[in-house]
């Protein structure tokens, strides 16, 4: 289970008291009525999924309810920091070295296929 | 072999061991009665009786007995039981205390356990090679599921789950600490020293019922000049006088999960023989730790070699538990097989307690110096570079068969038990499960921690820390603090050989076991990878090896190491098997907790669910809620129950509870402003004391919820979500007024169980409630339909909204909660005075049908518009923005074509179609059919007095007066398509 760090909050509660609520830093377009279908399909529909660093966004439903970003691992399925919404996306340090250290399925399971 | 009440056993050796011969507890095994020491195991007090037969293999119903003296034990699975419903079955023997009056039996035999008719399979052997099943049962598919599977399920299984219900409660603690240790042996018990000085908050872990690892049964280590299982003892007494120091026995760590959070399952009642009632069986412990150290030892292999799985042949460091921890000998002439110099620790304890040993065979020319010296000092003759290739005796081990290695020059040696070490696997499992990596250790052939995942370390036998003061100065220096500790020992923990031992190799076709739970030889790991399987991953699921209850821990090493020496790759390259939790099988009671019974899903009820009940409801399930669903009277089942409340609704009145709809209170100055974003419809032109049917869509354009909307004041909206939307639209609004809006000015809160929420339906409704509503006027000129206000109602403050979701005159009284149930009798009360009566969900769903009323997610299923359901009206025209409005605009939301909201009418009007059948334009066809929709809503009406449906018909509305075709198993119901309304359709009523 995970912990996570509320910004709002200050503290860190257990994955229990959170939802996940998809990636961040994905702006609803201002003159969303005008816009293209390819720029209303790149809007709603397509999501990047990255293996490694990912922004996306929680809320601490049963705690303040307040929605936050959080810049989360996602090999390691550690969190790197957490930042309250609207806060531009924030730089985190390189992980590379992170990942280095996780052990992967493919490292788990050999290398036999 | 049963013996008197005072009869502790022939096989109990007078001095040894540490239990105390005055406390005593009588248990049966298989029916017969045996007495036992406290602190013996189920198993060291079945060897203290000479007993070692105790269960039949899984797969070839082979004579099994007790292998080990802990958890990894994989053939002394038994059903223990206090009574009929306190019964589990697959105990490990090893584990499990004796508690006086247990019930205990053995598993996997018929008629008993020493004449068992499947062991008919092991002459069968040779047809039941691995992947036997996979080849064999493959057809014909019926037979499978009817035939082939019950079978082989009952031939080839374990115990037999108890039907009752469990009597016992379990309980669940959270835990924060500094550090948690797992394993309370030498290292464990160092770093917790360690750590605990530094003022850490520090919870230690051991399975056993007390501390001390491999103390229990290593006698030759001693520390600060102690006996090291009393120094163990001391140590364990000193750290719990701490205040920051919390020792759980008894307790496994059976899972390390992310980002420090472990789960552990304490055994709180099962060594007791009465345990309190208020006592839980067993206790989860989900601990949040900042920081971990695993001091989890290791585990002994055994050897692989023909007929090793014989009763009386286990693992050297077992014998020496039942010898140095219980005061039991395995045999009285005991005959040692090894590859590892701890073996022979233990045949000298047991030649020092008066017991005869046969000769110990080792596979390797080369000893360690120290032990052969020994050896010699005692008498006990050493066969080096000798192998034991066969061995004797149907329900015991009788004899041994041992060579020179190369040499096929055999000596039969008779013996009543044989002990065997091939060394020791490091316990790596909760390692592995933190996500760190492994790497290979060449030279001693085992897996060892290498990168960790987590913060955490591991310290001792579970790293590879072989020598005593090696590993302690490790443990110390792991907690943190400063501890010194002299230890010295005669024992390391080095690792040994792999694989088959001489006699089992490539060119034989004995059975030497690998695996003893499933019965994997290594005969069939080499099959499997003749078959192709090159990856362990694939070794391991065409064999089954590893994949029993024990998870492989005795035989994970060998079969990898016989698989690489088959596929003459390096063994690293082969691959290891992921360690999964749980460690060590944990019960579904002590997963589940609290959350059984009632506790399990907790259902909603309104504040008139009580009365309701007394009313005779009966109660269907509506997301968590209960709703009465209707009110049959004596005599009359569902149908004329429904049919009735239809009727009396529309002839009269009726009175239904509303109260599970969702309700939010958005206020604030820019209230209406974020309702125009949310809904479709338009909201700041509707005036305080109005109300209005909203729907809300996704961004992407389809209806995601509806309800009706009154406005109390120009900043305060009571707005009504449907029953099971309630927790996510709640959840969409934040999410759009945080992230998206967050500069308006509005504060969302759910309401949904603040007011209890009657509705009032029917010609009398208004007479009904006008006598208990105070300060407002409820004639049609100054309280329309779609009027909300706010007023008293028998006193209380109440919101009263006109509307309705039946087509007729309608109010829904909103009072809080604690009133609901007073309001509703009194309403209840005078309803059926005038002739009216209560009515539940199912006629709700006709009264509303019959008007084409929908249910967001009955007659809409998430690729519906407004516009396909109908509804195009409710979405604004003039607004520049609301969720939704791009979406609306793609294009295959607005093609000609798409399927639409229609009535069905059949033609025959008692036929009720079914929901969710298929609609087509041409019965004839071939098939495939091409399909244009499907029925979402159909009832009889008595109202109307014929069937009614509502369907999604592709391009509906301009069908309407077609005759289409609805297939079924048995026959074709032709519908004509209408509109959505099949009663009054003038809609005159709603106004009365």
């Amino acid at each position: 289970m995970l912990l996570i760090h509320c910004p709002y909050c200050e503290h860190d509660r257990s994955e229990l008291e959170f939802r996940w609520a998809g990636e961040a830093h994905i702006a609803r377009p201002e003159t969303i009525a005008e816009i293209s279908d390819e720029a209303f399909a790149e809007y709603f529909f397509l999501r990047d999924n990255d293996k490694g660093v990912t922004y996306e966004r929680w809320r601490h439903i049963h705690g303040c309810g307040r929605f936050f970003n959080a810049a989360r691992d996602t090999v390691s399925d550690r969190f790197l920091m957490t930042y309250k919404a609207g806060l531009p996306k924030q730089p985190v340090a390189d992980v590379a070295a992170t990942e280095q250290t996780i052990e992967t399925y493919e490292q788990t399971e050999g290398d036999a296929r | 072999m049963s013996g008197s009440p005072n009869n502790l056993g022939a096989f109990r050796i007078k001095g040894a061991g540490r239990l105390t011969p005055a406390r005593t507890a009588r248990f049966t095994f298989d029916g017969k009665s045996y007495t036992a020491m406290e602190g013996d195991t189920v198993a060291s007090a079945l060897l203290a009786h000479g007993v070692h037969l105790v269960g039949r293999s899984f797969k070839y119903h082979r004579p099994r007995g007790i292998l080990s003296a802990g958890p990894e034990e994989p053939n002394a699975l038994l059903d223990v039981a206090r009574d009929s419903a306190r019964r589990q079955p697959n105990v490990r023997a090893t584990v499990q205390e004796v508690f006086d009056g247990a019930k205990i039996a053995s598993q996997n035999r018929w008629p008993s356990l020493a004449f068992d008719v499947g062991a008919v399979n092991n002459l069968l052997s040779p047809f039941f090679a691995a992947g036997f099943y996979y080849k064999t049962f493959m057809w014909p598919r019926e037979a499978w599921s009817k035939l082939y599977e019950p079978i082989i399920r009952r031939a080839a299984g374990l115990g037999v789950a108890p039907k009752e219900e469990d009597p016992d409660h379990y309980a669940n603690r959270f835990a924060h600490c500094d550090v948690l240790i797992a394993g309370a042996g030498v290292a464990g018990l160092t770093a917790a020293l360690s750590a605990a000085a530094t003022g850490a908050e520090v919870i230690l872990v051991d399975e056993q019922p007390e501390v001390g690892g491999a103390l229990h049964f290593d006698a030759s280590t001693m520390i600060d000049g102690q006996n090291g299982y009393d120094w163990a003892q001391a140590t364990a007494a000193k750290l719990a006088a701490m205040p920051n120091v919390r020792i759980l026995t008894r307790t496994t760590v059976f899972g390390y999960y992310n980002h420090g959070f472990l789960g552990l399952a304490e055994r709180v009642t099962d060594h007791l023989a009465r345990p309190g009632r208020d006592l839980p069986r067993e206790r989860l412990w989900q601990v949040r730790a900042k920081r971990v150290i695993l001091a989890t030892g290791a585990i002994e292999r055994h050897m692989v070699f023909a007929n090793n799985d014989r009763p009386g042949i286990m693992l050297a460091s077992a014998a020496r538990t039942f010898l140095n921890h219980h005061g039991v000998t395995v045999g009285r002439k005991v005959g040692v097989y090894t590859a590892h110099d701890s073996a022979y620790e233990a045949a000298f304890d047991l030649k020092r307690a008066g017991v005869t040993i046969a000769a110990i065979v080792d596979s390797r020319a080369k000893p360690g110096e120290a032990v052969v010296a020994e050896a010699k000092r005692l008498g006990i003759e050493v066969l080096t570079g000798h192998a034991v290739l066969d061995t004797s005796g149907r329900l015991r081990i009788s004899s041994m068969k041992v060579a020179r290695i190369g040499s096929t020059d055999s000596r039969k040696i008779a013996v009543d038990a044989l002990i065997v070490s091939a060394g020791w696997t490091p316990s790596v499992h909760l390692f592995s499960q933190s996500r760190g990596k492994l790497r290979y250790d060449e030279a001693q052939q085992r897996f060892l921690p290498d990168i960790y995942a987590q913060d955490c370390v591991s310290v001792g036998a579970c790293n590879g820390t072989d020598e005593i003061a090696a590993l302690i100065d490790e443990a110390a220096a792991a907690g943190g603090g400063t501890v010194a500790i002299g230890g010295e020992s005669r024992f390391a923990w080095t690792g040994g050989m792999i694989g088959a031992a001489e006699g089992a190799g490539p060119d034989t076709t004995v059975k030497a076991f690998v695996d003893f739970q499933h019965d994997v030889t290594a005969k069939d790991i080499r099959l499997a990878v003749r078959e192709g399987m090159h990856s362990i991953e694939h070794i391991k699921r065409f064999t089954t090896n590893g994949m029993a209850s024990d998870q492989g821990k005795l035989s994970n090493m060998h079969g990898l190491a016989i698989a690489a020496e088959m596929l003459d790759r390096p063994l690293p390259t082969v691959g290891l098997t992921t360690f999964r939790a749980p460690y060590t099988p944990v019960t579904y009671g002590t997963l589940v907790s609290h959350s059984r019974g009632d506790l399990f899903d907790p259902a909603r009820q309104t504040p008139m669910h009580a009365l309701q009940a007394a009313a005779g409801a009966a109660f269907e399930d509506v997301g968590n809620w209960k709703r009465a669903w209707y009110f049959p009277r004596r005599g009359e089942d569902m149908a004329v129950a429904v049919n009735r409340e239809c009727r009396t609704v529309r002839e009269v009145a009726g009175v239904f509870d509303a109260s599970t709809l969702g309700k939010i209170e958005v206020v604030g100055p820019d209230a209406a402003k974020f309702l125009n974003l949310l809904y479709t419809n338009a909201w700041d032109t509707l005036k305080p004391g109005k109300s209005r049917y909203g729907i809300m869509t996704r961004e992407d354009g389809f209806v995601y919820d509806d309800g009706v909307v009154g406005r109390l004041a120009e900043d305060r909206f009571h707005v009504t979500t449907t029953t099971g939307g309630a927790p996510r639209v709640l959840h969409h609004m934040e999410d759009y007024l945080q992230t998206e809006f967050p500069d308006l000015k509005v504060w969302l809160t759910s309401t949904t169980e603040q007011w209890a929420v009657i509705a009032v339906q029917g010609p009398k409704a208004r007479e009904i409630i006008a006598p208990l509503v105070e300060g407002l006027d409820l004639s049609n000129e100054a309280f329309p339909h779609m009027s909300v206000a706010e007023c008293t109602v028998m006193g209380v403050p109440a919101r009263l909204f006109r509307m309705s979701f039946t087509g007729e005159l309608g109010f829904e009284v909103n009072v809080p909660a604690d009133y609901g149930a007073a309001v509703w009798t009194a309403i209840r009360e005078r309803t059926e005075a005038l002739g009216g009566c209560l009515y539940g969900t199912e006629a709700m769903h006709v009264l509303r049908a019959e008007k084409g009323y929908i249910i967001v997610g009955q007659d809409t299923d998430g690729t519906v518009t407004p516009d396909d359901a109908g509804l195009g009206w409710a979405v604004s025209k003039k607004k520049t923005d609301f969720v939704g409005i791009r979406g609306l605009k793609r294009p295959d939301l607005m093609r000609d074509g798409r399927k639409q909201l229609v009535g069905l009418l059949t033609n025959r009007p008692s036929d009720v179609l079914e929901e969710g059948a298929q609609i087509v334009a041409d019965p004839n066809q071939p098939k495939p059919m091409t399909m244009l929709g499907h029925v979402t809503s159909a009832y009889w009406s008595e109202n109307c007095g014929r069937s009614i449906a509502m369907a999604l018909v592709a391009g509906g509305r301009a069908r309407i007066g077609q005759t289409l075709y609805v297939p079924m198993q048995d026959r074709t119901i032709a519908v004509e398509v209408t509109d959505t309304v099949f009663f009054d359709k003038e809609g005159g009523r709603i106004h009365g």
